[in-house]
């Protein structure tokens, strides 16, 4: 926006400020973004308000907006380095402090497919949401997957996938869980664009999410459908 | 089916009306009319005729069932037969789907580079090279439009190794033996940081495909309908 360079952050009430970060973390501004997240904590925002209500939030229309072909894979990506590097800022804080734990999740792009970009994008919404989030990074084979799920212990096993020609690994990965008896013990999720919701029923998975503001609810049902399960 | 093509920029955002001359209607993507055309004029199918849907769908390939069976229902009643010239194109079996649904038939394979490599060949690979980027002729000549400026690399430079880090190499599958758009492709491979490879795949499965659409096998109509 032509006349963004005339608004002074400091000078903006924090209602103001953070509908500010919206829209620059809509616009993928990576410094405005951390000068926003700097001056919320220094008026004395709890770490985890910063990053629900200005972050999350902010890259929640995002989301919004790129599912609906408004904005396109490039803005997303500056949305997401601006978002990363408020975090950057906030994840020492939010450990130091305390922010509520929702859970954990292991996730990876499937074996034979290079394709991070969704993959990152969830991990990055999971965390915000207050996920612990394990990152397997690309190319994973079912065994890399197990042996993840046993050291780590997560809530989740999160699964991505842009090929048509490996998304079929899923499958794979969910069998082989099957046959070892773990299956039971996580919820799988899996996302991916050439994916449906009809797939991720055919393959075993408990759900597709379309997108990462899917993933974070999705998960977030899940969790608290096993915690209540447990408890009961 | 036309002997002149409108140019490429045409082909992406527009496509190509059919002329409403033949019996075999095909329904291609418009990324590859020139193949289909230079194997039309090969074959002498002159009872072909051919529609493209926009090119540039490939950006959002959840709208290529919906644009394939609008196209099917529009020219059905017009010709003995209708065959899509796609692969499944990042649809997840979606277009198969709607095809079988609506009674026609469509290219084998996961996408374009398969059937032009040969999809045996290609999946064959699968193993070895998941970390290639593909560009078919078409891709070369339209590499701005398809790839540098959808992928913001024209306003945020900055961006291309977050989109590109993952690949090693580019291979151009050439259908064509031209030395500019092996040239243009090199320049591809270097603005994205990743190592070349040439292939000379000519058309690959394409030719039988389309060989096998001229029969006419198999009605435009779904069974059961009249």
């Amino acid at each position: 926006m032509a006349d963004e360079d005339d608004i002074i952050l400091s000078e903006l009430s924090d209602d103001e400020l953070v509908l500010q970060m919206h829209d620059d973390l809509y616009d993928g501004l990576k410094e405005e973004i951390e000068e926003g997240v700097n001056i919320l904590l220094e008026r004395g925002w709890a770490p985890y308000d910063v990053l629900t209500k200005a972050l999350v939030a902010g890259m929640t229309i995002v989301g919004a907006d790129f599912r609906d072909g408004i904005l396109f894979v490039p803005e997303v990506l500056l949305a997401a380095n601006a978002m990363k590097a408020g975090m950057a800022i906030l994840k020492p804080l939010l450990a130091e402090t305390g922010a509520p734990r929702m859970g954990k999740m292991v996730i990876g792009t499937v074996k034979g497919d290079i394709h991070d970009i969704g993959k990152n994008l969830v991990a990055m919404m999971m965390e915000g949401a207050g996920f612990e989030v394990l990152d397997l990074g690309i190319n994973n084979s079912v065994e890399k997957y197990l042996e993840a799920l046993e050291k780590e212990q997560p809530d989740i096993l999160g699964m991505s996938a842009l090929l048509t020609t490996t998304m079929p690994y899923m499958k794979v990965v969910i069998d082989t869980m099957k046959e070892k008896g773990l299956r039971d013990d996580y919820i799988v999720l899996v996302g991916g664009a050439p994916l449906n919701e009809e797939f991720g029923r055919a393959i075993g998975a408990d759900a597709y999410c379309r997108d990462a503001a899917v993933a974070v609810e999705t998960a977030k049902q899940f969790v608290a459908r096993k915690h209540n399960q447990l408890n009961g | 089916m036309t002997a002149t093509l409108p140019e490429d920029r045409i082909l992406a955002e527009e496509g190509l009306a059919p002329e409403a001359a033949g019996r075999v209607l095909l329904i291609a993507c418009g990324a590859l009319a020139h193949e289909i055309l230079a194997l039309n004029r090969k074959n002498g199918w002159q009872h072909i005729d051919l529609q493209c849907l926009p090119a540039n769908l490939h950006l959002w390939p959840d709208r290529i069932p919906d644009a394939v069976e609008a196209a099917v229902h529009e020219h059905r009643d017009q010709y003995d037969s209708i065959f899509v010239v796609y692969a499944d194109c990042g649809t997840g079996g979606l277009l198969k789907a709607r095809c079988d649904t609506l009674g026609v038939e469509m290219v084998e394979g996961p996408h374009c580079y398969a059937f032009f490599e040969g999809v045996t060949a290609f999946l064959d690979r699968a193993d070895t090279e998941f970390d290639a980027f593909y560009l078919t002729d078409f891709l070369v000549r339209q590499f701005d439009a398809f790839v540098w400026r959808p992928m913001g690399l024209d306003r945020h430079p900055e961006l291309r190794d977050m989109l590109f880090g993952n690949y090693s190499k580019l291979v151009y599958q050439a259908q064509l033996d031209d030395a500019a758009l092996d040239a243009k492709a090199r320049d591809c491979a270097e603005r994205l940081g990743l190592s070349y490879e040439r292939r000379l795949t000519g058309y690959g499965d394409l030719e039988p495909a389309l060989a096998k659409a001229a029969l006419g096998e198999r009605s435009a109509k779904p069974p059961g309908t009249f």
